[in-house]
């Protein structure tokens, strides 16, 4: 790393953010809502991109811990009033911690093809279990009519039925996301899982207990798609089975492969270029008739950029310097 | 002579109805070459890969002795526990990760060693003591230079050496070290010979080499392999005058290639 890189990154994110908290106070409700439904989402595109593009193994089944945390959201909440963050957040979160320990002791021990099978057979074993049983109100799912309260000493510290409020928490989260993931990965747990991605066969034998270190990742990304599924419920105020359906994942998969696996700011842009684009494709307004087909253009726009862009959005500026950057991953 | 750190005893490896390792023995100890050579296809590799875990033996055992004196049997670890038991090998095909710095690939194979595998907050680069290693390792096996590069950058030569090196980081009693000569230059050869002989006071070495001088510069035993089978083991003037061996494998054995 360059000594000039070494300052810009922190201040252009830095920048980004502040711009953003900005966002609510200049926006309408539309937009505020749109942006912190792609900051969650960045989220959810994070916690993917630590399996996916730290530790080598695809899944498509992530959509099973972004809706598991909505869903307990949805079960725990009261009918009428507010559930407290404090107890259903770690609720929602140990359960996918919990769901994450238990598939990923079998679907670690496959690999490549059977590995994306197997995290796909789970997430609609899922999606059966909140369409077809009782714990989940079948197709029409469940709504949620108050958002979490955040209380302290009876005092509320945080009104998340402000929409501008929210939009700040979300924010707020998806940089302690972004820090923590940094962290993580560039501790020595973070380095045995880039070399797990690398060449697994070797780390082992120089006495890495792989196994472990991708339950952990496992676990670790699981658990942070259902803090991503749990904001997405409070939002929209319902779950229903789709959330956990492989729309859903391959959806998240789309967003990390765009932005540029193995970088945590291009699964943040990988997010945020999905969603803005699919919005910007299906306005009538922009694109009359065109716009009901916006699937068309948004599956043009993604094979471009697999064809153009081995390195996702992220390989944007180096297509234009004509410099080979550092290798993906190796941050 | 001490007790052996590592004995194999009747190891057997099928593949199939092929016998790669048939009921072969030999016995490493601390300040000892043993050298294991034949021609190619002799199942050279495929013991190394019984030793170190890498394969299941279909039969036979695998005793090691730690610095405690226990002794554990080895046949069905994982490799990542004989690993941590305190035995390191080379591969004959360079084994690295290419991607990372030099440096990264020594530091990380000296962290395995580390028991601060779940401190998930502190820099992996702060470590001075397993920086040290990584270094340390780096500079014997003559890569002290290349540190900062990309291990992909490395010419063939040094790749092999770098094999080398991230085997010394993990820092272990038994160097299982799989043809480590193969490809390198005579320069980058006489090296890593002179590595092998400094290392030997305090490891076991098993050395699986063709280069000829090279084992016989350095071996205190030889055993020679033939289609999966001892035919032959003893000190190197026992092999050099050994008919059996002469008939089978001496007399050819610098037209061999790589396996």
């Amino acid at each position: 790393m360059n000594p000039k890189r070494a300052w810009t990154r922190p201040v252009v994110l830095l920048a980004c953010v502040l711009m953003l908290a900005m966002f609510p106070l200049v926006s309408e409700t539309f937009y505020i809502q749109l942006l912190t439904k792609v900051m969650i989402m960045a989220i959810f595109a994070m916690s993917l991109d630590l399996l996916v593009g730290y530790t080598g193994l695809v899944s498509l089944g992530h959509a099973a811990f972004y809706g598991l945390a909505g869903y307990v959201l949805a079960r725990v909440s009261p009918q009428y009033d507010p559930a407290s963050l404090w107890t259903t957040l770690p609720l929602a979160l140990g359960a996918c911690a919990v769901f994450a320990l238990l598939t990923g002791l079998l679907v670690l021990r496959t690999s490549g093809v059977y590995f994306i099978m197997v995290t796909l057979a789970f997430a609609q074993m899922l999606f059966f279990v909140f369409h077809d049983t009782p714990i989940g109100g079948g197709s029409d799912g469940i709504y949620i009519y108050a958002k979490p309260e955040v209380k302290m000493g009876g005092i509320s510290l945080l009104n998340l039925e402000d929409r501008k409020v929210f939009f700040w928490l979300v924010l707020g989260l998806m940089a302690a996301v972004y820090l923590f993931l940094k962290r993580v990965l560039n501790s020595n747990f973070g380095r045995a899982l880039i070399g797990i991605k690398t060449n697994e066969h070797r780390l082992q034998a120089l006495g890495f207990p792989t196994f472990r270190y991708k339950l952990a990742s496992y676990m670790l990304s699981g658990t942070l798609a259902g803090l991503a599924g749990y904001l997405a419920a409070a939002q929209f105020g319902f779950v229903n089975p789709e959330i956990v359906g492989w729309h859903t994942s391959g959806g998240v998969l789309m967003m990390v492969i765009l932005g540029g696996m193995g970088s945590l700011h291009g699964a943040v842009l990988g997010a945020f270029a999905f969603i803005l684009l699919q919005e910007a494709l299906s306005n009538q307004a922009w694109f009359g008739p065109f716009a009901k087909h916006w699937q068309l253009a948004m599956g043009l726009f993604i094979v471009v950029v697999a064809l153009l862009l081995p390195r996702g959005l992220l390989g944007v500026p180096s297509l234009f310097a004509g410099k080979l950057k550092r290798e993906p991953g190796v941050e | 002579m001490s007790e052996a750190i590592l004995r194999a005893e009747r190891l057997t490896k099928r593949f199939g109805g092929l016998t790669a390792v048939n009921e072969v023995s030999l016995e490493l100890h601390v300040g000892q070459v043993h050298a294991v050579i034949g021609p190619n296809g002799a199942g050279k590799s495929t013991l190394t890969n019984l030793i170190s875990g890498e394969l299941r033996p279909s039969g036979g055992a695998i005793h090691f002795r730690d610095e405690t004196q226990f002794i554990h049997d080895l046949a069905g670890l994982k490799s990542d526990r004989i690993a941590r038991l305190g035995i390191g090998r080379s591969y004959q095909k360079t084994n690295i990760f290419l991607p990372f710095s030099v440096f990264e690939n020594c530091r990380l194979a000296a962290q395995s060693r580390q028991p601060r595998a779940w401190r998930i907050f502190r820099g992996a680069d702060g470590y001075a003591d397993v920086n040290a290693i990584a270094e340390r390792s780096l500079q014997a096996a003559g890569l002290g230079a290349r540190s900062g590069m990309t291990a992909a950058a490395l010419s063939h030569g040094e790749q092999r050496q770098l094999e080398i090196a991230m085997c010394l980081a993990t820092q272990p009693r038994v160097l299982l070290l799989d043809e480590p000569l193969a490809g390198m230059g005579s320069q980058e050869s006489q090296r890593i010979i002179e590595l092998i002989r400094q290392l030997t006071p305090a490891h076991a070495i098993m050395l699986i080499e063709h280069d000829m001088d090279a084992v016989f510069a350095v071996a205190h035993r030889l055993t020679v392999m033939v289609n999966g089978e001892v035919i032959e083991s003893g000190a190197p003037a026992e092999i050099r005058a050994s008919l059996k061996v002469q008939q089978a494998y001496l007399g050819d054995a610098h037209g061999g290639t790589d396996d």
